[in-house]
């Protein structure tokens, strides 16, 4: 019989050891160019967005009412508030409905009806964002027109076409954390004469919370990025809102109408307004992950 | 004796596999009868059939009757949610609700409508000596549930089961997950719940069928083979299968 030091000391190991070297660090570089991207893009906005913040002043510029270009004023308050009201707007439809959607799927519809609702919903992620603004134009717009409310470009259209749009998120996860409730607290609620909405609501969703509150967490930072939509369906007003039949203008509106033709102070300002967003929407983000990941522990 | 539970002619059914045949069989009030078997037997089918636990499972058929107190318990017009109520389960796996240990043993009070916190404490405190173990959680009722030791729980999942107050009470292979300690500790519980509740119990333990039981039976391929006083099954079994499977020699 051979010995073991025949075959581990074969000549030849070194160069396959060179090789498989190469390709993990080569593999490193890949993991790290996602990071190093957002970095970058960090860096960008943050530097673009500086001269801003130092001319105008962080907390004037937050707190600011007037967003004029002619005058140089660079408040972005009213569109804080607006990107506020309809990401809150869309929640108090999208999370109602999004937790009761991955309940009836989770412990109420039967096989057939869930085979055909689950993939519905995760449809509508794949709608090209313009497209919901355009049905909101063409459909939800008139019709709170004709209900007497000003021009029907109002926070109440944004608000319920963002909602849609949050949907899948909050289904999705939604749904995922309930799924992962043992079966043996159902049985356990059950076992002990729970009615099945009592089962679903003293224990399933407790049970699930965590899921639960990071599904509105993360639709809640797709509905401060949502833009295209926005745009289409809320009028853009530099105005403070002050009922949902109003116009107003969000965050991401007012960068994606006026970069074309910024300069100067301007372009600064609209720069600084991204700051704003993305560090809003990392800190959510980061939150919503955290619960995420809390809740696997 | 009073029979307090009449299965007559009992078949079911997962789909086209028939997981109990024709089983009949008197269960006693206030005693403990064992029901035990290999892997696979039927035994737990049968265990939850008592309080429709079995209802959870989709594509199931049932024939033949469940009389307890003398009332068919699958008639149509019997409410299965107050069944449960009366008909208690404790499960293989201890499986406390993730809340407080008050809340747990409150849970069933409360779904009852009983919310005054006083009476709740006063039914708490009752059900964990019961089912001994307020002594060892009565400093810290406000502690999750998941916080104590696999026993505990089971005995925490008890008394959950005693707060509602019920007659019967189904286990589930309740010590299949404990250590000897903890096994013994339920065991004693046990003895003492008879005295005011049936008790049934599926298990894979054959000692401890012996030690606990008043009645045994056992089964096989979805039947009862055999049904007597647990002394009779252990030391002189009728049926050569049982005798087989009692003295270890497949099972």
């Amino acid at each position: 019989m051979s010995k073991i030091s025949d075959s581990v000391l074969q000549p030849g190991c070194e160069l396959r050891r060179v090789y498989d070297g190469f390709w993990r660090y080569a593999i490193y570089l890949f993991g790290a160019i996602s990071f190093i991207i957002l970095l970058l893009i960090a860096l960008f906005i943050f530097r673009e967005g500086y001269p801003a913040f130092q001319k105008i002043g962080i907390w004037q510029f937050i707190s600011g009412l007037r967003w004029d270009v002619s005058d140089q004023a660079y408040g972005i308050l009213p569109m804080i508030i607006g990107s506020t009201y309809v990401t809150i707007g869309a929640l108090l439809i999208s999370v109602p409905l999004g937790i009761f959607t991955a309940v009836f799927l989770t412990d109420v519809a039967p096989q057939m009806m869930r085979s055909i609702i689950r993939p519905a919903i995760e449809l509508l992620v794949g709608i090209p964002s313009v497209v919901y603004g355009l049905v909101g134009m063409l459909m939800l717009v008139p019709i709170i027109r004709q209900s007497g409310h000003g021009s029907g470009d109002s926070v109440l259209a944004a608000s319920i076409v963002l909602a849609v749009m949050v949907l899948p998120t909050i289904v999705s996860i939604t749904e995922d954390s309930i799924i992962a409730v043992p079966n043996a607290y159902r049985e356990g609620a059950l076992s002990l004469g729970a009615t099945r909405w009592q089962m679903i609501w003293h224990v399933v969703l407790p049970a699930a919370k965590s899921g639960i509150i990071a599904s509105i967490v993360l639709g809640m930072g797709r509905a401060i990025g949502e833009t295209m939509a926005m745009i289409m369906v809320i009028g853009n007003s530099i105005i403070i809102p002050d009922s949902i039949f109003s116009p107003a203008r969000t965050l991401t509106g007012t960068l994606a109408l006026e970069l074309k033709y910024a300069a100067g102070l301007h372009w600064n300002a609209l720069f600084a307004t991204g700051v704003v967003l993305f560090v809003f929407i990392l800190i959510l983000n980061s939150f919503g992950f955290l619960m995420l990941r809390g809740k696997n522990k | 004796m009073a029979v307090k539970i009449q299965i007559r002619d009992l078949n079911f059914f997962y789909g086209p596999a028939q997981a109990l045949k024709s089983i009949n069989m008197d269960i006693y009030e206030n005693k403990i009868t064992a029901l035990i078997g290999p892997s696979g037997c039927g035994k737990t089918t049968l265990l939850r059939l008592m309080n429709r636990m079995s209802d959870l499972v989709p594509d199931t058929r049932v024939e033949g009757q469940v009389l307890i107190d003398g009332q068919d318990i699958f008639e149509k017009s019997v409410d299965v949610v107050n069944l449960r109520k009366k008909v208690g389960m404790v499960f293989q796996q201890p499986n406390p609700f993730p809340k407080t240990i008050f809340e747990n043993v409150a849970y069933g009070p409360r779904m009852l409508g009983t919310n005054d916190k006083q009476a709740l404490s006063k039914i708490v405190e009752e059900s964990l000596k019961k089912a001994a173990l307020w002594d060892e959680v009565k400093e810290m009722l406000n502690k999750s549930g998941m916080t104590l030791s696999g026993g505990q729980q089971q005995r925490l999942c008890i008394a959950r089961v005693l707060a509602v107050n019920p007659q019967i009470i189904l286990m589930d292979e309740p010590c299949s997950a404990l250590d000897p300690i903890s096994t013994l500790k339920i065991e004693e519980l046990m003895m003492d719940l008879k005295k005011e509740y049936t008790v049934i119990i599926v298990t894979h333990n054959m000692q401890q069928a012996a030690r606990v039981s008043d009645y045994t039976g056992f089964m096989l391929l979805g039947e009862l083979v055999e049904y007597a006083v647990t002394r009779e099954i252990f030391n002189v079994p009728k049926d050569k299968r049982c005798e087989d499977y009692i003295t270890g020699r497949f099972g």
